[in-house]
């Protein structure tokens, strides 16, 4: 058994009448990739937002290696290493790649309460930043405003600036929407990279993908957590055919 | 001719940005220096007056580009602090003749480097207490409330019978600098025009810095810098402070350029003024407000001259200018000069 990084317990959390997190119970262990599949709607973005610390749960707890999370802002959990992509990117547009990366590490590095030198020159910024896009196959866009950047390689960039913070935990929300076969290929070989080094929660549709990095499966529907096993216990798991993937697309 | 034309704009792109910015800076600042003689060699001396008011107007406009332009928060209340400084240098002024105490000290100077490091002081205390408050709103309930607090200055020197009220402080001599006559009128513009190259040289380094960075991607995206391990209100918040402090040194020179100070430097308009400029000149520019000051200033004296009802020629000039040269005057500079500045 390897240790528990992230530890949720009866997370609960209603938009009116709709339960979004519905008494969701769910751990990631140090290293894993975890995937959190379930149909739209299912709460899945729901939950990523309440682990950031964005949204507040009705009930229930959270720990991150040990500690509860419960009271802290987004800022302090990811000072603490947890880190995330978004579903609908959240970039800095009128900037360019390695500009977004770069500052990613620079509030890595502590706080910004400096005025003098200039930030764009920084050697201490931009040589890790360059390093980190190039993993992410961007080395050649890397002085692109961000506006002008395809979907995937928005998609990339997150996942650039989401690993510049040099986190523990790392939340996907459907890192592979919206790419190319070969752009979610690219993107699979990168994150097969972090296998071991990182945990990932990785929300996910595209099952190829889930099936070719995840070492445990969660099914989430109505935000409840069906099903946690390994892809083939998941497939093999009867609630599961008829709840999600007997109907879906998988 | 074209020819020459052609190969000059081929050849400037090519020129690295900051080798152009830089000259383009160096060029701007060796016109304004000798323009006090060429006011004289054309015998408009009056205009020295007026370069020296839009030299201080530009001051205010940088310093609201700071919060507005930059971190993208649109204070519509800079007219606080702007007014402050002003009152400052009025009541220390007033002190310094009468020999009154205030608030039971012996306060009072009429001495330019105790009286503007104080307007500057004040306005930036000012600024942290009711910036603390303000940011913890966003869009348009922080311009409201930026708003509301200014109006309540204003009406507390409205109030204020003991400095005049709303007929305001006259300030018989301008504040004395050790070595310069400061009622020299060109003295003065040099003077004015100093302390202007050192705000704007601070704030460029300030806008390049760590902290610069910051500002601007709070500007762009709150949720991606907290999702960074940012919280963005301290910095929001000293960003305000720094904005406040600009606003209340150009209040202190304009106090003592005009000497005279009145409501009128508070009222919500003047506010107001200072947002034209900095729309006008390109928000997020480091010298777009000084544009934007010089070019709002420039068309209300010569509308004003032509006609009583410059107003309403003003206002529909200022809303094309700003629909047609995206990025304001900088913009337009920027499309002239065949470069692109990012
Ligand atoms: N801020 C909100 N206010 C009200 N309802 C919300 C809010 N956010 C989400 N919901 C509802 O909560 C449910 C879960 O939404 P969520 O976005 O978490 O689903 P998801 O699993 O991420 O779906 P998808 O696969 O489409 O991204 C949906 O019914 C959604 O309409
Ligand atoms: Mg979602």
């Amino acid at each position: 058994m390897t240790d528990v990084l992230l530890q949720v317990e009866g997370l609960r959390k209603r938009f009116g009448g709709v339960a979004a997190t519905d008494n969701l119970t769910l751990d990631v262990r140090a290293g894993e990739v975890h995937a959190l599949i379930g149909p739209n709607g299912a709460g899945k973005t729901t939950f990523i937002t309440q682990l950031m610390g964005e949204l507040t749960p009705d009930a229930g707890s959270v720990r991150f290696a040990g500690q509860p999370l419960e009271g802290l802002d987004t800022a302090a959990r990811v000072r603490l290493g947890i880190a995330r992509t978004f579903q609908i990117t959240q970039t800095l547009d009128e900037e360019t790649a390695q500009a977004n990366v770069a500052l990613t590490i620079q509030a890595h590095q502590g706080h910004s309460f400096r005025f003098w030198k200039n930030a764009a020159t920084d050697p201490s910024l931009n040589e890790p930043a360059r390093r980190l896009l190039a993993d992410a196959g961007l080395a050649a866009r890397r002085n692109v405003q961000v506006r002008d950047m395809s979907h995937g390689e928005h998609k990339q960039l997150e996942l650039a600036m989401a690993l510049a913070s040099e986190p523990r935990l790392l939340l996907l929300d459907e890192p592979m929407a919206g790419l190319g076969v070969s752009e979610s290929r690219q993107m699979i070989d990168a994150l097969k990279t972090l296998k071991g080094r990182i945990a990932i929660l990785l929300v996910e549709h595209d099952m190829d993908a889930v099936f070719a990095l995840a070492d445990r499966i969660s099914v989430l529907v109505y935000g409840k957590v069906i099903a946690t096993g390994t892809a083939q216990e998941i497939q093999a798991d009867p609630q599961v055919r008829a709840a999600y993937l007997g109907e879906g697309d998988a | 001719m074209a020819d020459i034309q052609n190969t000059v704009h081929k050849v400037a792109p090519a020129k690295p940005k900051n080798v152009r910015s830089h000259l383009l800076i160096a060029q701007l600042i060796v016109l304004l220096a000798v323009l006090p003689y060429l006011a004289n060699l054309f015998g408009q001396p009056a205009l020295v007056s007026l370069a020296t008011r839009i030299i201080i107007l530009a001051i205010a406009a940088a310093s609201l580009n700071l919060i507005m332009g930059y971190a993208g928060l649109a204070s519509f209340g800079h007219a606080a602090w702007y007014g402050l400084g002003g009152y400052v240098v009025g009541i220390l002024y007033r002190h310094s003749v009468t020999g009154d105490p205030l608030f039971g000290l012996p306060i009072g100077s009429d001495q330019m480097l105790i009286t503007v490091p104080a307007a500057i002081l004040i306005a930036g205390l000012f600024a942290a207490i009711f910036g603390s408050l303000s940011l913890r709103t966003s869009g348009v309930q922080f311009i409201m409330i930026t708003l509301a607090f200014a109006q309540m200055i204003f009406f507390f020197f409205v109030a204020l019978k003991a400095y005049g009220g709303d007929d305001g402080l006259i300030i018989r001599r301008r504040n004395a600098l050790p070595g310069l006559d400061t009622r020299d009128a060109m003295v003065w513009y040099w003077i004015c025009l100093g302390v202007a190259i050192l705000w704007y040289a601070l704030l460029s380094r300030i806008v390049a810095s760590r902290f610069g960075r910051i500002l601007v991607g709070v500007r762009q995206s709150e949720r991606r810098m907290a999702a960074m391990g940012v919280r963005t209100y301290p910095y929001k918040l000293v960003a305000f402070v720094i904005a406040g402090m600009g606003g209340g040194l150009a209040g202190a020179l304009m106090a003592n350029h005009m000497r005279f100070v009145s409501p009128d430097m508070l009222h919500w308009t003047q506010s107001g003024e200072f947002m034209f400029m900095v729309i006008l000149g390109g928000a997020g520019t480091l010298l777009g407000p000084a544009f934007g000051a010089a070019v709002l200033i420039g068309l209300e004296t010569v509308l004003a001259a032509w006609t009583e009802h410059w107003q309403v020629i003003l206002g529909p000039i200022l809303v094309l200018a700003i629909l047609f040269t995206r990025g304001g005057l900088s913009g337009l500079v920027r499309l002239v000069r065949g470069g692109r500045d990012d």
